[in-house]
C-alpha cells in the first residue's frame, strides 16, 4: 500500500514553541538590562497576538476577510470591565429576569467574555454569511462600527471615555494588574489559543473549513454544506478575539471604545499578512512586528503613519505572502 | 423494466427569455451509463447543474431514488449518492490529491464537527481515500499538491473524489474535457472498468468514447431532447443526423 | 415632534442623504466596474473639504475654493487609478483592502502634515450664512439648502447620465457584465479612469459641503466612508439606483435616530436596519450582479 504519512507539520510545532520560548524570555532579560518597559510592549505584542491567531482562523485557513475583530476584541473587553464595574459599586448587573451581583474573578468573568463575543460572532456570522467576498467585508466593517457605536452609547460604563476597571481582579489569587502576572497569563493563553488552532486546522473541521476557503462549490458538491462550518470558525475565531480584549482589560484595568475602532480591525488583519497567513504562528510574529515598527517608527517620528502605510501599500502590491513569505524566499534564493 | 434511479419530468429553466432546458423528461436506468450529447450550447451543463441542485428549475421535478429531490440543496443531494465530476476541472489545489479525497471521504461518513483528532493521522480514512485515488491510477501521486498535477491527472482526481463519496450515480460533465490522446483513451478504459460497479449520466463531446460506453444515448439540441435510444437507434435517428451528427 | 421640527429634520436627513449619495455613487460605481473595494474613498471627501476650505480662505472666494477642489480631487482620484489601484482590479479582495487601508494612513498623515492636527476653520460666504424662514416658525440654515439644492442637482444629472445617455450605457453595461464593455469596443482604460476621478469628484464635492457644517480635520472622512458603505451594501453593490434609495433611506434613519435616541444609540440602528435588509436580502435592495 502507498505511503500514508500524514503532512509534516514538525515544523509548525517547532515554530509555535520558539516563538512560546522567545517570549518567555523577555521579562527576565528586560529586568536584567533595566528595561521593564519592554515586559509592557510584550504583553502588547502577546495579547494582539492571540487576536491575530483567532483572526487567522477565518481569515488565513477560512478565507473571510473579517473587519469585525476589533470589536470582538472590545466586546471581550467590555465583559471584565462592566462585571467588575457591578462587583464594585454594588449594583446588579440587571439582564432581563437575572440579576447578577458582577464579579471581580476572571476564572468566570474569562470564560463568559469568550462566551459572549463568540456568541456575539455567531449572531453577527449568520448575517454576513449569508453573503460572501466584497459584502462580506463590509458588512462586518459595519458591524464593528455598530459595536463601537454601542461602546460609545454605553454611558453608564464611560461611554466614550472608556470604562476604567476600579475595583480588584483576581485569577485564582493572582492579580493581573501585576506586570508580570499580566505577561505570563496572556503567555499561557497565547499557548493554549495556538495549540487548539494548530490541532484544528488539521482535524476533520480544519480540512473542512480550509477546503471551503478554496473552492465552495466544490464543497458542496461532495456533500459539505459549507455556512455551518464557516459560521462555527467564526464563533470560535471571535471567541479567541474576545479573550485577547478580555487579558488586556484584565492588564490594563481599562477598555474604551477606542479599542474597538475599525482601524484596529484593520490593524489585525496586517499583522496577520504581515507574519503570512498560512501557519497558524504566522500571525504571532506578525504581531510582533507589527507593534515593534509602531514603537520604532513612532519613536523616530511622529508622522510614523506616514512611512508605516507606505509599507503596508508596498507590502499590498509586491508581496502576497508576507514579509515572512519574502524572508523565505530571500533565504532560499 | 425496473424503476429509474434518476429522472426528470418536464424540466425547465428559463434565463429572461431565452429556454436552456425545454421540457425534458429524461431518466437514468440503476446500473446504466447513459450518454447525454449534443452541440455545444445545447444547455448540457445547465441539465446537469439542475440535476446536482445547483441551479433550481423554473419548473419542473426531478427524481432521485423515487424521491422528489427538486428542492434540495446540493449538499443533500450529495449525500444521497448523486456525485457530479465538473467539465471545468474543479478540485481544491493547496490540497494534495490525497486530503482532496479525503474530504470526499469525510463528507460521506457524516459531519466533520471534529475538532481535535488529526485527519491526517485517521489510519481508516486515509486508507479509503488511496484505494480511490489507486483505482484512478494516480496511486504514486497522492501527496502531490492538486494545483501541481497535470491537467489530465486532475481529471483523474475529480473522478477519484467522485468515487469516494460511493455514489449511487456518477454525474460526469466531460470528463475528457482538454486532455490528450493518450490521457483520453486512459480515461476511457477507466470509465469502462467502473461502468460495471456505478450508474453514469455522461456528457461527452468524445464519439468514439461515448459509442464505446453509452448504454443509451440521450440528444439534446437546443434545450429540448430531441431522441432517447439505444447506439444503433441513435446512430440511425435522421433527426439526430440533420441536428447533430451531421455537423460533427 | 413638533410639526417644524419634523420637517427640519426630515430636510436634514434627505440633505445626508444626498452627500451620502454623492459618495457612495463613486464607490458602488468603482465596485461594480472595476471590482475594487475602495477604502480610501473617504480621504478624498476629507481632502476636498481641505483644499475648498484653503482656497476659499486664500482667495477669499468660496465657489473657486469649491472648484478648485473639485478638479483636484479629480485629479487626486485619477492619479491613484493609474499609478497605483489599476494593478489591484484582478487582485484579491483582501489585497485591495490592504492597500486601501494603507492609503488611509498615508493621507490622512500626509494631509496632517499639510494642515495641522487642529480641526480648520471653514467660513461660508455672507450670501448663505443666515438662515431663513420656510415655514412659519420654522427658520432653516440657507447654506443646508445650497447644499440640499446642489446634491439634488448633480444626483438627478449623475443619475440622467448613467440611465440615459451613452457613456452611461457603458458605464452600466460595465458594472452589471465586465466582460460586455471591453467586447463592445468600449476603451475600458479610459473608462475606467474617468469613473474613478469622477468618484473622487463626487467625494470631494460631498467633502467640501460638508465642511462648513462639520468640522474640517484629519480622519473625518472614515465615518462618512463606512456610512456610504452602507449605503453601498444595502443598495446593492453596483447600483446607482439601490445607491439612492439607501442613501436616502440612511439619512433619514440617521437623523432621525440621532434626534429621537442619542447620538450613539442612532449610530447604532442605521447598522441594525442593515442586518434586518441584508437577513432578507443578502445582496441588497437592487442586485447587479447575479
Amino acid at each position: 500500500m502507498a505511503d500514508l504519512a500524514p503532512t509534516p507539520n514538525r515544523r509548525d510545532w517547532f515554530a509555535i514553541l520558539l516563538l512560546l520560548a522567545v517570549l518567555a524570555v523577555v521579562p527576565p532579560i528586560a529586568e536584567a538590562v533595566g528595561q521593564p518597559f519592554a515586559i509592557k510592549v510584550a504583553s502588547r505584542v502577546v495579547v494582539f497576538a492571540i487576536a491575530a491567531v483567532g483572526l487567522n482562523l477565518v481569515l488565513g485557513f477560512g478565507g473571510m476577510v473579517s473587519l469585525l475583530h476589533a470589536g470582538l476584541f472590545g466586546v471581550g473587553g467590555y465583559v471584565i470591565g462592566i462585571l467588575a464595574w457591578h462587583d464594585f459599586n454594588g449594583e446588579a448587573l440587571h439582564l432581563g429576569p437575572i440579576a447578577y451581583a458582577g464579579t471581580g474573578n476572571l476564572l468566570i468573568s474569562l470564560p463568559l467574555a469568550v462566551l459572549v463575543s463568540a456568541g456575539a460572532a455567531a449572531l453577527m456570522g449568520v448575517v454576513s454569511l449569508r453573503t460572501n467576498g466584497a459584502y462580506f467585508i463590509m458588512i462586518t466593517l459595519a458591524f464593528n462600527q455598530m459595536l463601537y457605536y454601542l461602546g460609545v452609547a454605553l454611558q453608564k460604563y464611560g461611554g466614550e471615555d472608556g470604562l476604567q476597571i476600579q475595583g480588584d481582579l483576581s485569577l485564582a489569587g493572582l492579580d493581573p494588574s501585576k506586570r508580570l502576572v499580566y505577561f505570563y497569563v496572556s503567555l499561557a493563553a497565547l499557548a493554549v489559543v495556538m495549540v487548539l488552532v494548530q490541532r484544528l486546522v488539521g482535524s476533520r473541521f480544519g480540512m473542512v473549513l480550509r477546503a471551503t476557503a478554496q473552492n465552495e462549490r466544490r464543497v458542496k458538491a461532495l456533500g459539505i454544506p459549507p455556512t455551518r462550518y464557516r459560521l462555527t470558525a467564526f464563533a470560535l475565531s471571535g471567541g479567541i478575539a474576545g479573550l485577547a480584549g478580555a487579558l488586556m482589560a484584565s492588564g490594563q484595568q481599562f477598555i474604551s471604545p477606542a479599542d474597538m475602532s475599525w482601524v484596529r480591525s484593520g490593524d489585525l488583519v496586517v499583522m496577520c499578512v504581515l507574519g503570512g497567513l498560512t501557519t497558524v504562528w504566522g500571525p504571532v510574529l506578525g504581531a510582533a512586528l507589527f507593534l515593534l515598527l509602531e514603537l520604532g517608527l513612532s519613536s523616530l517620528t511622529n508622522a510614523w503613519q506616514l512611512p508605516f502605510g507606505l509599507i503596508v501599500i508596498g507590502m499590498a502590491v509586491w508581496l502576497h505572502d508576507g514579509l515572512i513569505g519574502a524572508i523565505r524566499r530571500w533565504v532560499q534564493s | 423494466m425496473s424503476a429509474p434511479l434518476l429522472e426528470t419530468r418536464n424540466l425547465i429553466r428559463r434565463f429572461g427569455g431565452l429556454v436552456a432546458t425545454g421540457d425534458v423528461s429524461l431518466s437514468v436506468l440503476p446500473g446504466e451509463t447513459h450518454a447525454l450529447i449534443g452541440p455545444n450550447g445545447a444547455g448540457k451543463t445547465t441539465l446537469i447543474a439542475q440535476l446536482q441542485g445547483e441551479l433550481p428549475p423554473s419548473s419542473g421535478q426531478i427524481f432521485f431514488h423515487g424521491q422528489d429531490i427538486t428542492a434540495l440543496p446540493s449538499h443533500r443531494r450529495a449525500l444521497m449518492g448523486l456525485a457530479r465530476s465538473f467539465q471545468i476541472t474543479s478540485v481544491l489545489p493547496d490540497f494534495t490529491a490525497l486530503e482532496n479525497v479525503r474530504l470526499a471521504v469525510q463528507a460521506r461518513q457524516g459531519h466533520s464537527f471534529r475538532f481535535w483528532r488529526q485527519a491526517g493521522a485517521d489510519r481508516p480514512l486515509n486508507a479509503e481515500a488511496a484505494e480511490a485515488l489507486e483505482r484512478c491510477g494516480l496511486a504514486d501521486r497522492l501527496h502531490v499538491l492538486a494545483g501541481l498535477l497535470s491537467h489530465g491527472e486532475r481529471r483523474q482526481l475529480e473522478l477519484a473524489m467522485a468515487l469516494a463519496m460511493r455514489p449511487a450515480l456518477l454525474l460526469l460533465d466531460e470528463p475528457m474535457a482538454g486532455m490528450g490522446k493518450q490521457d483520453g483513451i486512459r480515461m476511457t478504459r477507466l470509465l469502462a472498468e467502473l461502468k460495471s460497479d456505478y450508474a453514469m449520466l455522461l456528457v461527452e463531446h468524445d464519439m468514439e468514447a461515448v459509442f464505446s460506453l453509452a448504454d443509451r444515448l440521450s440528444v439534446l439540441v437546443q434545450g429540448r431532447l430531441i431522441a432517447t435510444g439505444s447506439v444503433e437507434e441513435i446512430r440511425a435517428n435522421p433527426a439526430v443526423q440533420a441536428a447533430y451528427l451531421g455537423h460533427g | 415632534m413638533s410639526l417644524p421640527l419634523f420637517l427640519e429634520q426630515t430636510l436634514n436627513g434627505v440633505q445626508l442623504g444626498v452627500m451620502l449619495f454623492l459618495m457612495s455613487a463613486g464607490l458602488t460605481l468603482v465596485f461594480g466596474i472595476m471590482n475594487l473595494i475602495n477604502l480610501a474613498h473617504g480621504a478624498l471627501y476629507m481632502l476636498g473639504a481641505f483644499i475648498a476650505a484653503t482656497v476659499a480662505d486664500k482667495s477669499g472666494s468660496f465657489l473657486l475654493g469649491a472648484v478648485v477642489a473639485v478638479v483636484a480631487t479629480a485629479a487626486i482620484g485619477a492619479l491613484l487609478e493609474v499609478a497605483l489601484l489599476r494593478r489591484f482590479y484582478h487582485r484579491s479582495h483582501l489585497d485591495q483592502v490592504l492597500v486601501t487601508f494603507g492609503l488611509i494612513l498615508v493621507f490622512n498623515q500626509v494631509t496632517q502634515l499639510i494642515w495641522g492636527a487642529v480641526p480648520m476653520r471653514f467660513n461660508l460666504p455672507d450670501a448663505v450664512a443666515g438662515s431663513i424662514e420656510l415655514f412659519p416658525g420654522m427658520n432653516y440654515p440657507v447654506f443646508r439648502l445650497v447644499i440640499l439644492g446642489v446634491g439634488l442637482v448633480v444626483g438627478l444629472l449623475l443619475y440622467v447620465m448613467i440611465m440615459r445617455t451613452r457613456i452611461g450605457m457603458w458605464v452600466r453595461a460595465g458594472a452589471s457584465n465586465r466582460a460586455m464593455a471591453s467586447a463592445i469596443g468600449v476603451n475600458v482604460e479610459m473608462v475606467f479612469i474617468g469613473v474613478f476621478a469622477a468618484g473622487a469628484a463626487l467625494a470631494g464635492l460631498a467633502g467640501l459641503m460638508a465642511g462648513p457644517i462639520l468640522a474640517v480635520q484629519v480622519g473625518m472622512g472614515e465615518p462618512v466612508l463606512i456610512l456610504a458603505l452602507v449605503v453601498t451594501v444595502i443598495g446593492g453593490i453596483g447600483s446607482i439606483n439601490g445607491a439612492l434609495v439607501a442613501a436616502i433611506m440612511i439619512g433619514l434613519i440617521d437623523t432621525f435616530g440621532r434626534v429621537l435616541l442619542s447620538p450613539a444609540l442612532g449610530s447604532m440602528v442605521i447598522f441594525l436596519a442593515m442586518a434586518v435588509i441584508l437577513a432578507w436580502k443578502p445582496k441588497g435592495l437592487f442586485p447587479v450582479h447575479g
